[in-house]
């Protein structure tokens, strides 16, 4: 809260720096007479030049008391105490700590940790004290800052060229943290991983043909061995992902990317090419049910009339060809897109040969943007196989090695949900599986999403 | 007196004609782009259609192969023949139709594919081969009729999008006379190749007169006059003047084709 108050104090300043700063360059540029070059940089680039000498050294400094602040207080409060009644770092000292911020807080009634309430009253005047010193710092950089930008105002001072190249260094910034999450996101799971690794070897995990992965509580316990093969889990990802719902979306995305490109009248086009891209807006727990509660019944009745009397209510084909259905508008919009890149001239050379519209399409266009729409299809299925609601609701749990579509498998996906909802333990082989399961499944769309986009962009280049 | 009166569509005497147009008028939308246009093509000439741009040659010349008809909103009226059978008669197939009525395009078009499935692919669509050798004699004969044989005999199962571009024209015109049409239709096949490439599309033209009738749109005056016998000029969708390639350009009867002739505008 103080915090905050203080960054809304910092801000208020740079405001006032940013006015103060143009309103010294409008006088400068009146004292030399307004013509236009007489002052390099308009006024408001030296506003907001020294608005950002100012902005900025408090900004970074507040930002750094807000992570390392909590630490540097706790070894302060910590070295109150006589060395014989410090805690054993680690677990007991963390637990002492968020009991002496409970009681600082009013959020607790009474510690358990006799310590806590000595320690109690020294957090809450160290916290205050600091903070206030942080602050305080934080102003004092923001006006030497601003008066070091304010002194330098001068005609010619390149105020713009600054700012802009300051403006540069922000983009570059947003940019760069989309990137640093993704490999935090590949760091955390390698990090998880490793420790499975330790517990199961990787070859057992990587072609192991069983999946089981409830441990043993105790000794005497029956049937939960652990089994750590996830063989059975790639193959149900594919057969769902790759095979089943791509046997769907192959065809009818293709097709009616096809229909809309070459023959529906524009009118039509119009709105019937955004209604099938509103498919792609379906939130996927909404597809979730379909599968589950309308399409899966179905499944089962069909095997049961094919004498599969046992079949299963939640089955590959049922999840599969809901998710078929979904991807239709990454592959018929990608298709669409490399149908329309194929030049007119390549149409119209075939046509005026006496070739039909049909023949133009299988021999020419088709084969022409076959590049794209590959591109599309491996999209589309790095897309299925990192889906992972329709396969909760519909596909089953049953680590299946089957290539019977009626039969219920499960997927990498589904797993990792089984293995990480409810309380875990995070030191069981169980739960650190999960992490390894998302690392291979990264993996797994990583290089379909590299090779997909070197395709679309080999393609791309053909036409220009 | 009228100053431009309608040309005379005929072409001469004791010559049959290939393909007649006749009050020929054609609407993009609201927008009419010819105007009433009559005119004979034999297949004793090459017929050369001049004017500047944005006069509606190209336009007149896809209405011959209807290949407006793949253009959302185009419109033909009149009566266009090809051996006396109307064109636009909803007997007439239009696949048939340009496959008698060829079409060579301003930009090099080949398919990518091999050279050989470029001049393979009309007669495989019309079914002109039963082997492959026939096929073969028939890519060898369009290719060595084009004058390309000899620089890509040895290369046919190479892109035909990776030669030069007057190869890539030369390629287009041995793919549309692999179906041995009747009628080739030229859009100013040179305007983007070099010099020396269009000399070579120029013989080549030349080659084929008699043998097809061509009809060749052309906004470069010395090319008409080289390659073509009859000159049909087009301004702003009329067909100002038509007669015989000497006369245009040596005795021209209106005074806009004089006017255009000699560069006061265009």
């Amino acid at each position: 809260m103080k915090l905050l108050i203080a960054f809304a104090l910092v801000l208020a300043l740079a405001g006032l720096a940013y006015l103060a700063g143009r309103a010294r360059a409008v006088r400068m540029t009146l004292a030399a007479g307004g013509r236009i070059g007489a002052v390099h940089s308009r006024p408001a680039y030296h506003g907001a030049y020294v608005a950002v000498l100012a902005l900025a050294p408090a900004l970074i400094l507040l930002a750094g008391w807000g992570l390392m602040g909590e630490g540097v207080i706790e070894g302060r409060v910590l070295a109150t105490l006589d060395a014989a009644s410090q805690p054993a770092p680690g677990p007991d000292r963390a637990a002492l700590m968020n009991e002496v911020r409970g009681l600082v807080a009013g959020d607790l009634p009474q510690a358990f940790n006799p310590l806590a309430p000595v320690l109690a009253p020294r957090y809450a005047a160290t916290r205050a004290n600091l903070d206030l010193l942080a602050g305080a710092l934080a102003v004092a950089l923001l006006c030497l800052g601003g008066l070091w930008g304010y002194s330098r105002i001068r005609p010619d001072f390149r105020a713009r060229n600054r700012v802009e190249s300051q403006v540069r260094a922000l983009l570059l910034l947003a940019s760069v943290v989309a990137i640093l999450t993704t490999f935090g996101i590949v760091l955390s799971l390698i990090f998880e991983s490793i420790r499975f690794f330790r517990l199961v070897s990787p070859i057992e995990f990587l072609t192991g043909l069983a999946w089981s992965p409830q441990t043993a509580l105790r000794a005497d316990q029956v049937g939960s061995t652990g089994a750590f093969g996830a063989v059975p889990l790639f193959w149900g990802t594919i057969f769902i992902g790759a095979i089943i719902a791509m046997a769907v979306a192959i065809p009818l995305g293709l097709m009616s990317a096809i229909y809309l490109t070459q023959y529906a009248q524009p009118r039509l086009r119009r709105w019937l090419k955004p209604v099938l891209e509103l498919l792609a807006g379906v939130p996927t727990v909404v597809y979730g049910f379909f599968a589950a509660l309308t399409v899966a019944p179905v499944v089962r009745q069909i095997a049961v009339a094919l004498g599969m009397s046992d079949a299963s209510s939640d089955s590959a084909l049922a999840a599969g060809l809901v998710m078929g259905v979904m991807i239709i508008p990454f592959v018929s919009s990608m298709a669409d897109d490399a149908l329309t890149a194929v030049p007119r001239a390549m149409r119209d050379g075939s046509l005026a040969m006496g070739a039909t519209m049909s023949e133009t399409v299988k021999k020419v266009m088709v084969p022409a943007a076959l590049p794209g729409i590959i591109g599309g299809v491996l999209l589309a299925v790095s897309r299925a196989i990192g889906e992972t609601m329709i396969v909760v609701m519909a596909a089953g749990l049953a680590a299946n090695l089957t290539a019977n579509p009626f039969s219920s498998v499960t997927t990498v996906t589904t797993q990792i949900v089984a293995l990480l909802t409810g309380d875990q333990e995070f030191d069981s082989a169980k739960t650190l599986s999960a992490f390894a399961l998302g690392l291979v499944l990264f993996g797994m769309t990583l290089v379909l999403n590299i090779y997909a986009l070197a395709v679309v962009k080999r393609y791309r280049e053909a036409y220009e | 007196m009228n100053p431009n009166p309608a040309p005379n569509p005929a072409i001469g005497h004791n010559i049959v004609p290939k393909m007649t147009a006749r009050d020929v008028n054609v609407f993009y939308g609201q927008k009419q782009a010819i105007k009433n246009v009559s005119i004979d093509v034999s297949s004793e000439h090459v017929t050369a259609f001049i004017g500047p741009s944005g006069c509606g040659k190209s336009t007149f010349l896809r209405c011959l192969n209807r290949m407006n008809d793949t253009v959302d909103g185009a419109r033909v009226e009149g009566r266009i023949e090809l051996d006396s059978q109307d064109i636009y008669a909803p007997a007439m197939d239009v696949v048939q139709l340009r496959a008698r009525v060829g079409m060579v395009f301003q930009k090099p078009n080949p398919f990518p594919k091999s050279i050989y499935e470029n001049v393979a692919y009309g007669p495989r669509i019309h079914g002109l081969a039963r082997a492959k050798a026939d096929m073969d004699n028939i890519v060898e004969s369009a290719l060595r009729r084009a004058g390309l044989w000899d620089e890509v005999k040895d290369r046919l199962a190479e892109s035909g999008t990776a030669m030069s571009g007057g190869q890539q024209q030369r390629l287009c015109i041995a793919r549309a006379i692999a179906v041995d049409p009747e009628v080739i239709l030229m859009d100013e096949p040179c305007s983007a190749l070099d010099p020396i490439a269009t000399a070579r599309i120029e013989e080549l033209i030349d080659e084929l007169r008699g043998r097809y009738a061509i009809v060749i749109v052309t906004h470069n005056m010395q090319q008409a006059a080289r390659v073509s016998q009859k000159t049909a000029f087009f301004h702003l969708g009329t067909l100002v003047e038509y007669d015989d390639t000497s006369a245009i350009f040596t005795n021209p009867k209106a005074t806009r084709t004089k006017d255009y002739i000699t560069g006061r505008y265009g």
